[in-house]
């Protein structure tokens, strides 16, 4: 297969500044189609930089560097065209959008990426069935077809309707910042299972978490280890295991 | 300014899909205003002797009165003398029978406008009273409503066919001497609408009737009259629109609802008058006065209002709680671009015991407009137990447009209760972006953010309004984000 010799996700010395700061210095990333990578690092290291970059969020200014998804050049898209070619960024913070209902959001969002594939916009009740579904896997309350997105959802709440957009929309490229942060163990094993069940060969993921806990259920391919916007070390699971026995001085100290 | 707010910017603000003008030999008196063009309008409507009378005297007092300045708004002065109070379309000499009679163009006029007249009346039930600048050339579905003794009437045929009602009823809710504008109206008011419900009737179809103005320089004095006898149920709709004209137009109607015992009257609103263009200039100042009374015990009297057009929306549709139990309720999405200003609210005046009132205002602010809520809550000495809820909401897009909340509440009786609740609230950055990174483009994010906004208000709206002022506010705020 001559497809698989193309990264999904490759990354090349990567420069971003955000208000004239600089937060990524040259980092280079590939990730296979099918692989799970885990993104690890102390505060301020760049981690959420670099997945609302993959995203396309305004006032992320790249001024070095190349991003290419599936071989094309992923930084010449609008975030709205990386939405509707596979790229799905997973918030650490989602609004809230009063008044806008969540069934309604997923199926604009869904028709979006539809129309983008050329496929017809989806019938309601399919649709309906669809979100059904998946909100069990991701254990959503039934009441939650009747909110307003993200309104008055608790933390966990927040993260588990993040995974299940991501279960509906199937991207090929899952960026999941920091999904795990604010989670109990229940959540966290349910947003896990949310996450594994989208594994495929034909997808990849990008697993940004500030601790390992998440990684005993998502099991990464890849651990990379970003300190002061480039990848300082980069290493297979049990790197996030030494990682949380040693913290992180010990990498920083390294890679200064 | 952030990205988003940029982007913000250069959504608000594509064209005015309705400026384009009709070109009709128009009947129109020459500018100005005295006591003789008063009579020539009473005269050329064939009016009974009782309404000259009652023109005359409001406009004598309108002499009298000074333009008021103490809204949130400003415009240069207006010079009264110029304008011309009457214009009407010059067909056929004893106006329309029927459809087939109507004036071609006029008819194309509604097909541009969405209101073709057949489709949309046999569609949708809607019987419509169409006012064409002033004379009313066409209604239909007079013989449905007949059959249920509703009437129906362009406001001049109906001083003819029911002068009694009229004499009871005109100026009983707004007197000729109630303010400025309602004054003027008073005194050179050309048409509108009628409406009785007889008692225990429940209308069979929506009413709705379109407001254009046409003619260049014309003032537009519509004057409509609804009365729900006891025990009926009537639901009137009010579309609006302007052509595009670089000149601003006055609007001063006056609409006077009165609703008896257990009576419940509907009056939806979708107002799309021109605003002027982005730099403001033209646009149709909408000084408008609404008000309902509940007369009777029980009567129930909703007002919703979807503002998004005109230079300057001036209006406070309020509602007379008379009757003990009686309901009033106001619920309003004024959206302001550019350079429109918007001050509009509400008055509930609660008399009777036990009457309760409801307020959901909805104000949305892009460009440079300015958007101030108005309202005043009055709880009478006589008003044992009533109550109030009122919640304003304010949205503002871009960082240059303001909003502004003006609540008044005056309580004189200790048994009644009135509760505030007040947000205001910006289209973040956050919003628009989490919306991009799910594939949906800025411009369906921002009508999906102000839907959301708005929909305590929309569901108010009869369902073919509804979708009709979701369009309509997604065409006025085209260019708010991009």
């Amino acid at each position: 297969m001559t497809r698989a010799a193309t990264p999904m996700l490759a990354i090349r010395d990567l420069v971003v500044t955000v208000d004239g700061k600089q937060i990524l210095n040259g980092l280079t990333l590939e990730v296979a189609a099918g692989e799970v990578h885990a993104i690890m690092g102390p505060n301020g290291s760049g981690k959420s930089t670099l997945a609302h970059v993959l995203a396309g969020r305004p006032g992320y200014e790249v001024t070095a560097g190349s991003v290419s998804y599936q071989g094309r050049d992923l930084l010449a898209l609008a975030p709205e065209e990386r939405a509707r070619a596979g790229v799905f960024l997973g918030f650490q913070y989602p609004v809230e959008i009063p008044g806008v209902n969540n069934v309604y959001l997923l199926k604009a969002a869904l028709n979006a990426v539809r129309k983008a594939r050329g496929l017809p916009e989806v019938d309601a009740f399919d649709f309906l069935g669809l979100v059904r579904e998946k909100m069990q896997v991701m254990q959503i309350d039934e009441s939650f077809l009747s909110r307003g997105v993200n309104e008055g959802f608790s933390g966990g709440e927040k993260k588990r309707n993040e995974i299940l957009q991501m279960l509906v929309l199937e991207p090929r490229l899952a960026v999941l910042d920091e999904t795990d942060s604010g989670l109990d163990i229940d959540a966290l094993k349910i947003v896990a299972a949310g996450v594994n069940s989208l594994r495929s060969p034909e997808r990849s993921c990008l697993v940004v978490t500030h601790y390992q806990r998440l990684l005993e259920y998502v099991v990464p391919d890849v651990v990379h280890v970003l300190v002061r916007g480039r990848i300082a070390r980069s290493g297979d699971r049990t790197l996030a295991i030494e990682l949380e026995r040693r913290g992180y001085d010990w990498v920083s100290g390294e890679a200064a | 300014m952030s990205e988003g707010a940029k982007q913000l910017e250069s959504l608000i603000g594509r064209g005015y899909a309705q400026g384009f003008v009709t070109e009709i030999d128009s009947d129109t008196v020459a500018p100005g205003l005295d006591e003789d063009v008063v009579r020539l309008i009473s005269r050329k409507k064939r009016e009974p002797a009782f309404l000259t009378e009652w023109r005359l005297k409001a406009l004598r007092h309108w002499l009298t009165m000074k333009e008021p300045h103490w809204a949130h708004v400003r415009f240069p002065p207006i010079d009264y003398q110029a304008i011309s109070y009457y214009s009407a379309p010059r067909s056929r000499k004893d106006g329309p029978k029927s459809l087939a009679e109507v004036d071609p163009k006029l008819l194309e006029t509604y097909e541009k406008l969405g209101v073709p007249l057949h489709e949309r009346a046999r569609l949708a039930g809607v019987a419509v009273d169409a006012v064409f600048d002033s004379v009313s050339v066409a209604t239909t579905f007079k013989e449905r409503l007949a059959a249920a003794g509703v009437v129906f009437l362009p406001f001049s045929e109906a001083v003819r066919t029911h002068p009694e009602l009229i004499e009871q009823y005109l100026g009983s809710v707004v007197p000729y001497t109630d303010n400025f504008f309602a004054t003027l109206n008073s005194a050179v008011f050309s048409d509108g609408s009628f409406v009785y419900v007889p008692q225990g009737v429940r209308c069979p179809m929506e009413l709705s009737t379109y407001f254009r103005i046409n003619a260049l320089n014309t003032g537009q004095f519509e004057r409509t009259l609804i009365i729900a006898d006891a025990g009926s149920h009537v639901s009137y709709l009010e579309g609006c629109s302007a052509p595009q004209r670089d000149e601003n137009q006055l609007h001063a109607a006056v609409v006077e609802l009165i609703a008896l015992d257990d009576a419940h009257i509907k009056y939806s609103t979708v107002q799309n008058w021109y605003p002027g263009d982005a730099q403001g200039v033209g646009g149709i100042y909408n000084f408008v006065t609404k008000r309902g009374e509940c007369r009777g015990r029980n009567a129930h009297i909703s007002w919703t209002q979807v503002e998004t057009g005109s230079a300057i929306t001036w209006k406070y549709p309020s509602c007379v709680l008379r009757g003990a139990g009686s309901r009033g309720e106001f619920y309003s999405v004024a959206t302001v671009n550019n350079h429109q200003q918007a001050d509009t609210g509400t008055k509930m005046i609660h008399i009777g015991r036990d009457t309760r009132s409801t307020i959901i205002s909805k104000g949305i602010s892009a460009g440079h407009g300015q958007n101030t809520y108005r309202g005043l809550v009055k709880m009478l000495p006589s008003a044992h137990g009533a109550r109030n809820f009122t919640q304003c909401d304010s949205l503002l897009m871009g960082g240059q447009c303001g909003a502004h909340t003006f609540p008044y509440v005056e309580a004189k009786n200790p048994t009644a209760t009135v509760e505030h609740e007040a947000s205001t609230s910006k289209i973040s950055d956050d919003q628009l972006f989490y919306c991009l990174a799910r594939g949906i483009c800025a411009e369906d994010a921002v009508n999906l953010i102000v839907s959301g906004f708005c929909k305590s208000v929309f569901k108010e709206l009869p369902m073919e309004f509804a979708v009709e002022a979701q369009k309509l506010l997604a065409v006025s705020l085209e260019g708010a984000v991009g």
